[in-house]
Formats: C-alpha cells, structure tokens, sequence
C-alpha cells in the first residue's frame, strides 16, 4: 500500500487519475476478476452467506490459491522427470506466446549482456554470455505446457540450473530463485528453491540446436518442465536468491503461484 | 433448516416413505452447485485456447478472464471432488448404488427406452429407478469419475503421469475432460427437463419424499 500511496501526485484526482490509466491499459492486464451476479450467487451459496461484494470473494479465491499452493508442494516429488520425447516429436514451428507480439519481443545485444547474480549467494559476479556458454550443457525434449491449456513439445539445451548454483555458492536453503526479463514491463516470476534444484530445470542457451532465438527467449530462457509456461522466463537479465516472496508478473495478477505441473 | 427437518420428522411419524434419505439430498445438492461452477469457469479456460472452431460466450462463463477463472475452478475442484468422493463411498456403503442402479440389462433399457419416447414410461414409483434412468444414473457417475481422473491429469501431467498415461498422452487428457463435459452437460439438460416434467421427483430431491 505504501507503493501505491507514493504514486499519487498533489493536485490530481486520483479516481481520474485510475480511470484514464484503466482506459490506457491493454485489455488483459485489467482486473477483470468476477464477471457478472452469476459467480456472486454461486458463491453466495457455497459460503452460506447473504452478502458477499466481489473483494471477499476475490479474498476467499486467492486463501483457497495459497493452500493449493501448499498441496502443490507436497505434491512435488524432486525426483519425477517430466516425460521426454524423440526429436521426431518436436511440434514444428514451435509456438511464440507472449504478453506482447513476436515483433515487440526485446531484443538483447549478446555482446553486451550480462547475467547479473544477487542475493544469497557466495560469488555475485556477473556472468557474460561467453562465459556462461563454457558451462557444460545438457538438452532435453519436453512438453512445454501452456496455463492458456495448449501445449508443444521442443528442445532446450543448456546448462541444468542447480548446477549453476552450486557453482556460484548459492544458499540452497533459501525459498527462492527470483527472476527478472528484459522486455519493457519487467516481467519477472519467482521459482520455489526445490523446483529451480529439480534435475531438469536449466538455463536454456539454444532452442532445436540453435542459438536460442529472439522469439524463444535469447539469450538466455530457464526452462521448467515442471512448471507451466508462465513460469519459464524468457530474456533473463537477473536472478536472486531470496527467501522473500517478490511476486511475479502473472503472480501478481492472479495465476496460482506454484502452477506446477 | 428447521423447517425441513420437522417436515421429516413428521413424514417418518406419519410412515411415509423416504425416496431420498438425507445424504443423498445434501451431496446432489452440493455436487450441483460445484459441477456449475466448475462448467462456467471451465468454459472461460476452454475459451483461452479453444480445442474447436467456437467459444463460449462470455455472459455463460465465470471468472471473467483466465486467470481468475482457473481460480474459481482450482478452488470448485475441492468441493466436487470432496463431495464425490463422500457420494461414492456412501453409496457403495450403504448399498444404495447396488440396489438401485443394478442389474442393468440391455433388453431392460431398450423397452423402458421405447416406453419412455412414447410417453408411456410410469413414474409412479419414485423409489424404483426405471432401466433408462438405471444406465443415465450409473454412466453420469463413470464420467464424473473419468472428468475428474482427466482433470488431475492435466492439472499435474508430471506428478501424476501414470493418470495421463491412462488417456494417451496430456492433448488427449484434454479432449477426454472436454468431451466429459459435454456429456454432463447433456445429462443436465434431460435431467433438468424430467425433473420439470414430474415435479415430485424434484419435491423428493429437495424434501425427502
């Protein structure tokens, strides 16, 4: 709340103010949360109350979010492999999906990016995309599943994620691996420590034996066989060790947290 | 609920006969509330990424986007499959699927069939399910059971792989959680119709008798 309040500027209505912001937001990022009387009857009915305005059904949704999140993580078993397919089953052309178009994606200068390393680990040296492309690489074919419900098998390669950990002395105690992308709205997403240690998870380098292109992700994506696609970066440019809860992109709009598969 | 339990009381005084015994009222009831808001909410979801060449229209879908849809869904998910669950053990428990969904036989559906399409099939017993409501009552509970199994196998493809092995592989869990749907949905249509066409049977639902 006290992020918000340091927006207001003095002088302006801030009704108008969210209103023009509203009308100026592409349509998807709206809060468009309950629709219509129907879902308040609905909910009205489970919960035995007379009157719910849609905040406490939206505040009931997202208790019931957070405890799926739990059972999420009990479900998880580190060791379960996502299924892995033959090159012949690879879906041609892989599909782009973003926030924004293909034309928009953001286009990063290898030449100059660095992977920048915070938080809790020992070594919090930034990491050049020659030096990072010296670690060894593994590939895998796996189902990428989308929260949309479609789904495309491809292949990642890259070097598996704990291993890079390890390698920069990260507590692997901590809640989380956070990460932040390089297109203009900042999409981050944050990654339960157990899933980021999963033996499949991997900084991702190239896409089909390819450098990894600017619509996958380049140059670096982390692949998450064990997440839906939302929780798969693409254009990284920072990851954090932390054992806060920094939210994500799509977190921070209403997608279940965990989203594992 | 006062009222409805003195009505009870009274009824089992007076000796009549109970067609639907309590449980069975409070889990359809619920089941019907859960199955509706898993339906509208999964319509919003089916509408992110359509299987078929058609949406569903928005006024019929709940949630209001995806995200929030997957909300309403994850969080109906628990009240159905609770509540089903309870359904299933209850009734094997207590014997009711086996006396009143059993035997099936197919010449028994095939003349309660021809007497129901020519307006001939009595209800005048409502304890006593007739062959076709047999089979309709026995098959909507395979494919409440088949929506669910699909359902778990798209929410947790990895952890729960053996499940999606079942159906083939995730695309095709996908289409088997749709089609369930779709069955459902044409249950509830005859269901609702009949429940309209003898309205006692919609009174026993509700009030026991």
């Amino acid at each position: 709340m006290a992020r918000k309040r340091s927006f207001l500027i003095p002088g302006v209505d801030k009704r108008l103010l969210i209103k023009d912001a509203v009308k100026v937001m592409p349509d998807l990022t709206r809060r468009r949360f309950i629709s219509g009387g129907a879902s308040l009857g609905a909910l009205t009915l489970l919960a035995g109350c007379d009157v719910l305005d849609s905040d406490q059904a939206e505040e009931v949704l997202r208790k019931v979010s957070k405890f799926n999140d739990a059972v999420q993580a009990w479900m998880f078993n580190p060791d379960a492999l996502a299924p892995t397919f033959p090159e012949s089953a690879i879906t041609k052309p892989f599909p782009f999906n973003g926030y924004y178009d293909v034309e928009d994606a953001p286009e990063v200068d290898g030449k100059t990016w660095k992977l920048e390393v915070r938080g809790l680990v020992d070594n919090k040296k930034s990491w050049t995309l020659d030096e990072l492309y010296q670690l060894p690489q593994v590939k895998q074919v796996t189902r990428h599943i989308c929260v949309e419900g479609w789904s495309a098998i491809g292949s990642w390669t890259g070097t598996p994620l704990r291993d890079f950990l390890k390698l920069i002395g990260a507590d692997m105690r901590a809640q989380y691996v956070w990460f932040q992308c390089a297109d203009s709205e900042g999409y981050n997403s944050p990654l339960d420590m157990r899933t980021a240690l999963h033996p499949q998870t991997q900084m991702t380098f190239r896409f089909a034996d390819e450098i990894l292109p600017r619509a996958y992700g380049y140059p670096m994506k982390i692949r998450v066989p064990t997440k839906l696609g939302f929780k798969n970066p693409k254009y990284v440019v920072s990851m954090e060790v932390t054992n806060d809860y920094k939210g994500g992109y799509w977190e921070d709009q209403g997608y279940n947290s965990f989203s594992g598969n | 609920m006062s009222s409805l339990a003195a009505t009870d009381s009274q009824a089992t005084r007076e000796g009549v006969k109970t067609i639907q015994p309590a449980w069975v009222r409070t889990m359809h009831w619920i089941n019907a509330v859960a199955m509706i808001l898993m339906i509208m909410s999964g319509w919003q979801i089916y509408n992110a990424s359509p299987l078929f060449d058609f949406h569903f229209p928005k006024s019929i879908t709940l949630g209001g986007w995806l995200g929030g849809a997957l909300l309403w869904h994850f969080a109906a998910m628990w009240l159905l499959m609770i509540n089903g669950l309870a359904y299933l053990v209850t009734g094997f428990a207590t014997g009711r699927f086996r006396g009143k969904l059993f035997p099936i036989t197919p010449s028994g559906v095939i003349s309660d069939l021809k007497a129901a399409l020519t307006f001939k099939l009595a209800h005048d017993d409502l304890s006593t399910y007739n062959y076709v409501q047999k089979l309709l009552y026995a098959g909507i509970i395979v494919v409440g059971v088949v929506i669910v199994l699909s359902g778990l196998s798209i929410w947790k493809p990895v952890q729960l792989y053996y499940l999606v092995m079942l159906f083939g592989d995730y695309p095709t869990a996908r289409y088997v959680h749709f089609i369930c749907m779709s069955l459902i949905c044409l249950f509830l249509i005859v269901h609702v119709a009949l429940a309209i066409l003898v309205p006692k049977s919609l009174r026993a639902m509700i009030i026991g008798h």
